[in-house]
Formats: C-alpha cells, structure tokens, sequence
C-alpha cells in the first residue's frame, strides 16, 4: 500500500529525514517510535504533504501513486488521513458543517453522490458513539474551546467518519488520561481491516497495550534503525531510548 | 510569497456577475448642478413647494460646504478628486403615457434586468414573503405586495409617491435623523435625491413579510441619490432589506444616499444591507463611489434599531450606520461584515449615540481584506452624562487574505458619567497555513477551505440576518472569493 524509498524531508533547510525506508501492506498496523526530535512528526506530515516540509529526495508510492507528486488535498481524497498532533481551531465552523464538507469531497473523488443533511446525521451519530461524544459535538465549531481530549477524540471521530485507506496517527496518545486513551484505542481497532492500514506514530508503548502492531519501528536522527515485531515496543518501554543509539543502522529495511 | 498566499491572492480576483447594461431608452437631465437642475428635478416629480425649498435650502448648504473645504477628508481612503458638475443628476427608464398602474404596463426590459438579477418583479414568480421595491438608476419602477401591506395600514412604495399621497409624514420626519447640515454628502443627497423607498408601520402592526428594496444603477455617467425613511409606530415591528448591484464601467460612478429610520415607544427595526456595487477591476479602474449616511433614531422608550451590513462590493465604501439612543431602555446594534478585495476600500463602521437611560448598544464588525484591499473599522461610541446605565459592547475582528492588504481600527468611546460601562474587543488574523493545510487534509480544495474559513469568521453576523438573505450573503462570500483559482 505505501512504500517509503530513501525519502529524505527538511524543514527551513535543515535535514530532519534522511534516506528514510518504510513498508505498509493493506491489513497491516505499524508503529514509529522514536524519541523527541527524531524525525516522527516530520514523516506524518510529509506523508500528508504540509506544504513547509520539503521533500529533498526518494520516492514514496502510495496505492501504486506517485504520492510526492500529488497536492495534500488529492492524498486525502485518496485515502490518506493524518490524525494531527495539534488539531487546528477553525472559529465559527461547526464540526457537523466541517464534516459535511470533507466526507462530500471525499464522495466527489469516489463518484458517488453528496449526502444530504438527514444521510450525513445519520452516519454522524453512529460514529459519535464509537468515541464517546454526543450530538452536542456537532454543532461546537471545529477545535474551538475543545479540551487536549477532546480534539483528540474529534480527530478520531473525523478519520471514522471519512473510513481512510491509510490512516497516520501523529501522537494521538500523548497527553490523553487512560479513559480517553480507551477511546482512541477503540476508534483504531474499529477502523482495521483487511483493506487498510495504520501507522501509529507514538512516543510511548502504553497505547500499544490497546492497539496491537504487526511492526515496529524505530526512528532515530531520521532514518528507521530497528524493525521488528511487537515486542521490540516492550524492550524500548524497559530500556529506554538510549541503546538504541548505539545500533548500527540497517541498509535496508525488512520488507 | 508562500504558495497559500498567490492562492489567496489568486482569490481575490473576482468576476462580477452582475455587470451587464440593460439597453433601456431614458429621460436623462444634461451633466451638472445648479438651483435649475434643482427646480427640474421637482418640477418632474410635481413636488410641493415644501420639497422645492428644502431641496433649495439643502442645495445652498452643499454649495457652501464645496467652496469651503470640499468633501470631508478624513475617512482613511484614497481616490481622485470628483467633478460634481461632470455627473448627471437624473435619469429615468422613459415612460408610456402616465407612468405604470400595474406590474403589467412596466417596461418588459425592465422586468427583465430585475428578473436577471434575481429579483423578480411579476405577480407569478414572486419571492414569497418578501415585498420588493425596485428602483432604476433615480426612480422607482415596481413595488410589490403594495395591496396586502396596505390592508394592515402599512405603507410601502417609493419616496415619490409618498411624497403624493403622505405630504405630511414626509414634512414630519423627512431630515429629522439626518438633517440636511448633516454632511456633505447628506447635503448633496437632501438637494438632488430623486427616488428611493418610503416605509411607515402603524401603531401595533408586526409587519408580516420582509419589505425590500433593490437598487439598479444602469446608465452611464449617472449618480445615484435615494433616500429612504421608515418609520415605525408605537409597538411595531419591521424587517427591511436592501440590494445593489451596478454595470461593470471603467469610470467611477457616485452612490450618495441617505437613510433614515425612526423607531417610536417599543418599535423595533431591522434594517439589513447586501451591498454588492461594483467594485471595479483588479486594477482599481472603475467602480462604485458608495458614500452613504444612515442612521436611526430610537425615539420612545425601549425601541430598537439592528443594522446589519454585508458590504463586499463598490471601489470605496464610506458609511457608518448609526443609532441616537434617545428613548430610555432602547437598544441599538450594528452587525456588519466588509470585504475589500483587489483595490477597494471601505472606511465603515457606527455610531452609537446613548442619551437615554439604561441604554444599550453592541457592535460586531467583521472586516475581510484580500489583494491590495484596505479595510477601516471607524466607530463612535458617545454615553452623554445623563444616559446612566448605559451599556456598550464592541468587538472589532480583522482577517487578512494575503500580505499586500491593509486592516485598521479606529475606535473612539466617550464615557460622560460613572454607571455606564463600554467594553470594546479586537483581533486581527490571518487564515493560516496550518489551517489551509488542516482542512486539504480533510479534502477540502483551497477554495472552499478559504470559503469555509471566511464564512466561519462572519457567523456572527450573518446569522442576524433574515434566513434568505443569510444564505445569500454566505453565496456572495463565496463567489467574491472563488473564480479565478487554477
């Protein structure tokens, strides 16, 4: 489904990424871990396409696409989704208007016809259950006045709601009690199937307690130095970020 | 320049769907101004003397005010000197015989040019519950639903036939909100104005429908001066609403009008604007000199006057809708949102007058400057020392679409006794990278996430205005912005 080559990414002409590989199947959920200032965030929003992280080099095909080639907007008609670290305020704006919005543009893309307001209600509420909000959430503009937990469960309402292929969660974990931790869990697992996949980039093991991973990485001064399977998660959560300095990088990652 | 920025500058650039010249024999007075020209317009509307002579009085004030100092220059806007004896003071569609009786005998072009602009004025396609007053560079061609207003003692039609059938409300409060020593342009407008919309509620009547007003400027060189005045008795209350739209020329044309509302004890008017002049091209050549005086007067006990504005057209705007507070307990509010684009400038805003006791006022101004736009925020809020309790609320909120527009506020409050309290908020931003960035992620194109994000900032006052004309406002949003992308 995506395939990461050499993909090298700087931010104000620093190098953040360097000849960074990466392997996603369908069905598959990843996790890349790193500690702070490894270069994790930098690939979520690359993958997105954030227009201030600028791609120096590599390759990236995303469902057999040149993803580099196309605008974050047509990525996200594609399937592609980024839960972000920081969900961005729009005032004014009703979730449910914003929503509307995004999940008939991503309609327009599939060529099926725009929901009207009784079908998009009816979607909406489903979902709204699935992270523990109620309807009063719809009409609250997007962001605004929303607590750290509550903008996270809103970027999980947002990828149920639009059912992405690939889905790149930046840190959704971090900053959240272990009730609202639950809930984002369960908004992952109910969105993995066999026909999509998820990276879940993460400083820390303990969602991996609720989310289990077919891979993990690990991320160190821009480039993936250790892959494995889910129990490499375990040994960082005992040992810590530091050993992992000290391993050689691999030439190639395993595919 | 970022990418997001030539987007949002690119959408700036807007096409104006509205530009057309409807090809319409007129009754055109040559160019100039002068005691005859004065005489000539009241002798073709077959005025009283009365009306001669405050025209004549008005006339005299203007002309002392032009040999003076000329027109006022503080207003943060620039443009080129006007040459008031190079505009042409009248121009009216030629009409059959007598004028028309009925819907029927108006010119079919002029129905038409109304109809393209989706104001329809036959009896068959009426926009239901809402009675329209059409007027045609400086008359009034059409108004509709006359007959239903009237068997509830309302009065609705143009200034000229009030001036007919109503002398004595016209003398009673016609200049007595906005007098013609006012300003210069009130001046100008009192001398020359030719038609306009002329509205009076009764004691006790809810006015049931929107009363509307759409204004046409058509023929070139050609000013445009309406007046209009509601008046709303005791206990009464009614919605209005008015529409502007002008052919696309590459010289500049002068707007001056004035209107005047009076709310007595417990009235209440809602007066609502979708100013859409033409603006001119992304050059700044042409467009709509739109200088305007509009005010209200709360005259009885807890009256209530709302002004609520969308102003995304004309070259330059120069209007500040305003309330004197006079009656105790009354309320006044002013919602606006002002868009400049490409070249246009507008120096807008209110005025809030307190005289009475336990007074109150809020003013929401939403200002929104693309391309080289420049936007001016200009506002007075006046407590006098014996309009105790009295209550302001400002916020003054500025958003800006690329780096070459400009976004400016000039508050002034004056707070003459202890136990009122003026409170007055203002922010200025940008749609930010991150929030472009943010809704393209989501699939939404640059377009409608600039829509959206603009439409966001203007919720507070388009949620003022009536249902129809919200959805209006939010379209004219959109297609001010969209267009020239890709």
């Amino acid at each position: 489904m995506l395939n990461v080559r050499n993909l090298s990414v700087g931010v104000d002409g620093k190098a953040i990424l360097r000849n960074l590989n990466l392997d996603v199947r369908a069905g598959e959920v990843h996790a890349v871990m790193g500690p702070n200032g490894s270069g994790k965030s930098t690939l979520a929003q690359a993958l997105a396409g954030h227009p201030a992280y600028t791609v120096t080099g590599g390759e990236v095909t995303y469902l057999g696409r040149d993803l580099l080639a196309m605008p974050p907007e047509e990525r996200a008609r594609a399937g592609l989704f980024l839960a972000f670290q920081y969900p961005i305020e729009i005032a004014g704006v009703s979730n449910a208007a914003f929503l509307k919005a995004a999940i008939n543009e991503m309609r327009a893309a599939r060529g099926q016809e725009e929901l009207d307001a009784m079908e998009m209600l009816e979607v909406l509420e489903k979902k709204l259950a699935l992270v523990d909000m109620d309807r009063s959430f719809l009409s609250r503009p997007v962001n605004e006045g929303f607590s750290g937990g509550e903008k996270k469960r809103n970027e999980i309402l947002q990828m149920a709601v639009l059912e992405p292929k690939l889905a790149i969660l930046d840190e959704t974990d971090s900053g959240l009690d272990i009730d609202a931790l639950k809930i984002v869990a369960q908004g992952v697992n109910s969105l993995r199937r066999p026909d999509n996949a998820i990276i879940l980039v993460t400083h820390y093991q303990r969602i991996l307690n609720y989310v289990e991973p077919d891979r993990v990485h690990v991320l160190f001064d821009g480039r993936i130095v250790k892959s494995a399977g889910k129990e490499l998660a375990l040994e960082l959560e005992r040992k810590g970020y530091d050993w992992i300095k000290e391993q050689p990088a691999p030439v190639q990652p395993a595919a | 320049m970022s990418t997001s920025q030539k987007t949002l500058e690119a959408l700036a650039n807007r096409d104006y769907k509205w530009g057309f010249v409807s090809d319409i024999e007129a009754d055109t007075l040559p160019p100039g101004l002068n005691e005859d020209v004065i005489r000539a317009i009241s002798a073709k509307k077959a005025e009283p003397e009365f009306m001669l002579q405050w025209r004549l009085k008005a006339y005299r004030h203007w002309s002392k005010l032009e040999r003076a100092a000329g027109e006022p220059k503080w207003a943060n806007v620039t443009y080129p000197p006007i040459d008031y004896q190079k505009i042409v003071y009248y121009s009216a569609p030629k009409r059959q015989g007598e004028g028309p009786a009925s819907l029927d005998e108006v010119d079919p072009k002029l129905l038409e040019t109304f109809e393209k602009l989706g104001v329809p004025l036959a009896e068959r396609k009426l926009l239901a519950g809402v009675a329209v007053d059409a007027v045609f560079d400086s008359v009034s061609v059409a108004t509709t639903f006359k007959d239903k207003l009237a068997e509830l003692g309302i009065i609705f039609g143009s200034f000229s036939e009030a001036v007919q059938n109503h002398p004595e409300l016209v003398q009673k409060y016609l200049g007595s909100v906005v007098p013609y020593t006012d300003n210069f342009y009130a001046a100008l407008n009192s001398a020359v104005f030719t038609d306009g919309s002329f509205c009076y509620i009764p004691k006790g009547v809810r006015c049931p429908m929107e009363l509307s007003t759409y204004f046409r400027i058509n023929a070139a060189k050609s000013g445009q001066f309406e007046r209009t005045l509601i008046v709303a008795e005791e206990g009464s209350y009614v919605s209005y609403l008015e529409g502007c739209t002008a052919p696309m020329r590459d010289e500049n044309q002068l707007h001056a009008a004035v209107v005047e509302l009076i709310a007595h004890e417990r009235a209440q008017i809602k007066y609502s604007t979708v100013q859409n002049w033409y603006a001119g091209d992304a050059e700044g050549r042409g467009g709509i000199f739109n200088f305007v005086t509009k005010r209200g007067k709360c005259a009885g006990r807890a009256a209530r006057i709302s002004w609520t504005q969308v102003e995304t057209g004309s070259a330059i705007t120069w209007k500040y809708p305003s309330v004197i507070l006079q009656g105790d307990d009354s309320v006044g509010e002013f919602y606006s949102v002002a868009l400049t684009a490409n070249r246009q400038q507008a120096d807008t805003g209110t005025k809030m007058l307190h005289i009475g006791k336990n007074t109150r006022s809020t003013i929401i101004s939403k200002g929104i400057s693309a391309g080289r736009g420049n936007n001016t925020y200009r506002g007075l809020v006046r407590i006098s020392p014996r309009a105790a309790n009295a209550r302001n609320y400002t916020q003054c909120d500025s958003l800006l679409l690329g780096d070459r527009c400009g976004a400016h506020t000039f508050p002034y409050i004056e707070v003459g006794n202890a136990s009122s309290v003026a409170e007055h908020e203002a922010s200025t931003s940008k749609i930010s990278d991150e929030q472009l960035f943010y809704c393209k992620q989501r699939g939404l194109s640059t377009e409608n996430a600039v829509s959206m994000i603009v439409n966001g900032f203007c919720k507070e006052v388009f949620k003022n205005l009536p249902m129809e004309f919200a959805v209006e406002a939010t379209k004219l949003l959109g297609v001010s912005l969209e267009g020239s992308i890709g």
